[in-house]
């Protein structure tokens, strides 16, 4: 028996010691590291996927242009499958193993704010793109948020329903982190601006349907609807809407900006009206736009290469590689702390997703000019003035 | 205390001892970590699951639940978190208990989907009651701390997850030996037959499965306060499928058995993590061929092979 039990333990040390050596790590020349977590499987990939396709393209291309500093650019892309515990895991990963130099991504505000702790404990500078106003607020040193917040969305769709003379709306929105966080925020504003929200409505994110929440608002007296979700559900719900008939005019937060929301909606999204940045309606800006050019290169050029449509998802990631780029060429070093600080201070950085303006107060940096508001006209997004 | 100085054990301790010296980097530990929190609940799973034989696929709840009683007590409510872990174990224990009692009636299947169902409910439970859990998008946690001393780094949280694995598999290893570990084998043989033999079957049924309960709670509070942050996704389908699997592949009534199968499953996709989305296809692989070439899983397969070469 002893010698049973003492075999036993010892497959288990050898066991142990293969496993544990066989992850050790690379000693490689000087590139820049840059790390990301990105939702590119599971419900978050509509995110994730053209996140992840733009970081490659746009590191390829850098890399072919002489990379930055002189070195190259070496990106690290970990799936977290849509689940924040994970994106915890591979953000110890990034910073532990592969000792990235920063951080672009995670694609949801639930795997943002998993990997927050960590970043702030190691001084990573991470530039995320999560959707809700929670990540800067309060203001953490190295995190800065590259989306526009809900906040910012939800002042635009009220401003426009305030605009059209509407004094009582109805809302839906999902129980996810950037629902949630747009409803309260939702609430707040609509509060503060005189428009009182007669039918507050929720729906889980992976429901397929979505019928009861828009009968009961169908049943109110509500003049507009607004619908703050990301993912497929809000489609489903415009779907549903077309159903029941609803007359009242349809918002979508800036989470349904892209064409995959058009497609999955198909005619029911006729009509529909959401805050973009110019990115979608970048066709129709008026030729002296200081985003006009920008925007249009990162279309054309992401799509001659993927051939599919550009998504505003896409946008944010780009401007988080080429804000890391901007600010490590200014420092010129990757010295994390100096980075982070340079990240804090940039000033009129044209994105795709609008001017930035970073402060120590502000660490999000875009302002309400950064969304146009867009009506899907013909299947395509067509910037309301 | 005497199981302490079996030569097994000595091993154990050795190699843990010395695995720090291996430790190419921290990230290597964080492994080394999450491998041993694994460990610790895999080994109270197979009190129930490999002495017992009660098949248990939502054993992840119990881990939830005891991360998010930490989660909830320290920062809701400003727990000390070692108090915070010894509620939310006793916590556990009572709803294991209550749980337990009509559940464990069920036999095979049955029971097996009662789990199943259980691991479900706390997971929507978690998920909706976002005002306490913060909902689908989990919550952040406090590092672990007794009064004013905060523990810090990897190197020390793997000290203390490394001090509770030995102390899990001696604590299961003298339940292996003792007249309650030998009555629950008995009753995981035959029940008919344990009952014969004056076994109170439900009443060690329940008593095991409470037990194995607390180990996933402890474990759970720990992953809270290592992680700094929790997701309902804890009390998922996967982990609880992870756990079971780690029983059966390291070998059933094993205690050195699950914890290689802990080491296999949460190590092995670290270790494939840069074939980029190949890891679950070795993953897959290295699972099927264990089970098809040693059903008994890896640990009595060996020990059978090496006592029959021997006589």
């Amino acid at each position: 028996m002893k010698i049973i039990n003492l075999l036993r333990s010892s497959t288990v040390s050898m066991m142990l010691l293969t496993g544990l050596y066989s992850a050790g790590p690379a000693v490689a020349a000087e590139p820049i590291r840059i790390g990301s977590v990105l939702s590119t499987t599971g419900p978050a990939s509509f995110l994730g996927d053209p996140e992840e396709k733009t970081l490659k393209l746009y590191v390829e291309r850098i890399n072919a242009e002489g990379g930055v500093l002189g070195r190259k650019l070496e990106l690290i892309v970990y799936d977290d499958g849509s689940d924040s515990n994970k994106a915890n895991g591979f953000a110890k990963r990034l910073i532990l193993q592969d000792n990235v130099d920063l951080i672009v991504g995670g694609s949801s505000t639930g795997s943002t704010m998993a990997m927050i702790p960590l970043v702030e404990a190691n001084n990573v500078p991470f530039l995320n793109m999560g959707g809700a106003s929670v990540i800067v607020e309060p203001v953490r040193p190295f995190t800065f948020k590259l989306p526009h917040s809900d906040r910012m969305a939800a002042q635009k769709v009220l401003d426009d329903m305030k605009k059209r003379g509407f004094t009582k709306m109805a809302l839906l929105s999902d129980t996810g982190g950037f629902g949630k966080s747009g409803r309260s925020e939702t609430l707040k504003l609509a509060q503060s601006m005189g428009i009182a929200v007669v039918s507050d409505q929720n729906y889980g994110e992976k429901d397929t349907d979505i019928t009861p929440q828009i009968q009961k608002i169908k049943s109110s007296d509500a003049q507009a609807m607004l619908v703050f979700g990301t993912g497929q559900a809000p489609a489903i719900a415009t779907k549903n809407y077309q159903q029941l008939a609803l007359t009242i005019p349809l918002y979508m937060s800036h989470g349904q900006a892209s064409m995959e929301f058009v497609k999955l909606a198909g005619k029911a999204s006729e009509g529909v009206r959401m805050p973009t940045p110019a990115l979608l309606v970048a066709d129709h800006l008026a030729d002296n736009d200081p985003q006009k050019r920008i925007s249009l290169d990162y279309k054309r050029i992401y799509e001659d290469r993927y051939k599919i449509d550009v998504s505003t998802f896409g946008g944010y990631a780009y401007d988080g590689l080429m804000m890391s780029v901007a600010a490590i060429k200014k420092v010129g070093s990757t010295d994390k702390v100096k980075v982070r600080a340079a990240l804090e201070q940039l000033k009129n950085f044209y994105g795709v997703n609008g001017i930035y303006n970073m402060t120590a107060t502000d660490h999000m940096g875009l302002d309400q000019q950064a969304f146009r508001m867009a009506e899907i006209k013909g299947g395509k997004f067509v910037e309301i003035k | 205390m005497k199981t302490f100085i079996r030569p097994s054990v000595l091993i154990v301790i050795f190699v843990l001892c010395m695995l720090p010296f291996a430790f190419p980097n921290a990230y290597i530990v964080d492994v080394a970590i999450r491998i041993c929190l694994a460990g610790i609940v895999a080994i109270g799973l197979n009190l129930l699951m490999g002495f017992a034989g009660q098949v248990s696929i939502g054993h992840a709840a119990f881990v939830a639940l005891g991360a998010y009683a930490s989660g909830v007590a320290t920062i809701r409510y400003g727990w000390s978190p070692l108090f915070a872990l010894a509620v939310g174990a006793v916590g556990v224990a009572v709803l294991a208990y209550l749980v337990a009692k009509p559940i464990l009636r069920l036999r095979d299947h049955t029971l097996t989907m009662a789990t199943l169902g259980l691991g479900i409910i706390v997971h929507m439970v978690l998920v909706n009651e976002v005002a306490w859990t913060g909902g689908p998008d989990g919550m952040a946690v406090g590092p672990m701390k007794i009064g004013d001393w905060v523990l810090k780094g990897e190197m020390s949280w793997y000290a203390l997850v490394a001090c509770l694995l030995v102390l899990a598999i001696v604590i299961s290893l003298n339940l292996f030996s003792s007249p309650a570990g030998r009555a629950l084998r008995a009753l995981h043989g035959s029940e008919v037959a344990a009952a014969v033999m004056g076994v109170n079957v439900p009443s060690f049924k329940v008593r095991v499965f409470v037990l194995s309960a607390v180990f996933a709670s402890i474990a759970g509070s720990l992953t809270a306060h290592y992680n700094s942050f929790i997701t309902p996704s804890l009390a998922g389908f996967m982990p609880s499928v992870e756990l079971a699997t780690m029983v059966v592949v390291g070998g059933m009534a094993s205690t050195f058995g699950v914890v290689l199968g802990a080491c296999l499953v949460v190590g092995l996709p670290q270790v494939f993590g840069g074939f980029e989305g190949f890891e679950m296809v070795f993953f897959g692989l290295a699972l099927m061929l264990t089970v098809i070439f040693m059903p008994k899983g890896i640990v009595p397969s060996f020990a059978q092979r090496f006592a029959k070469r021997k006589s």
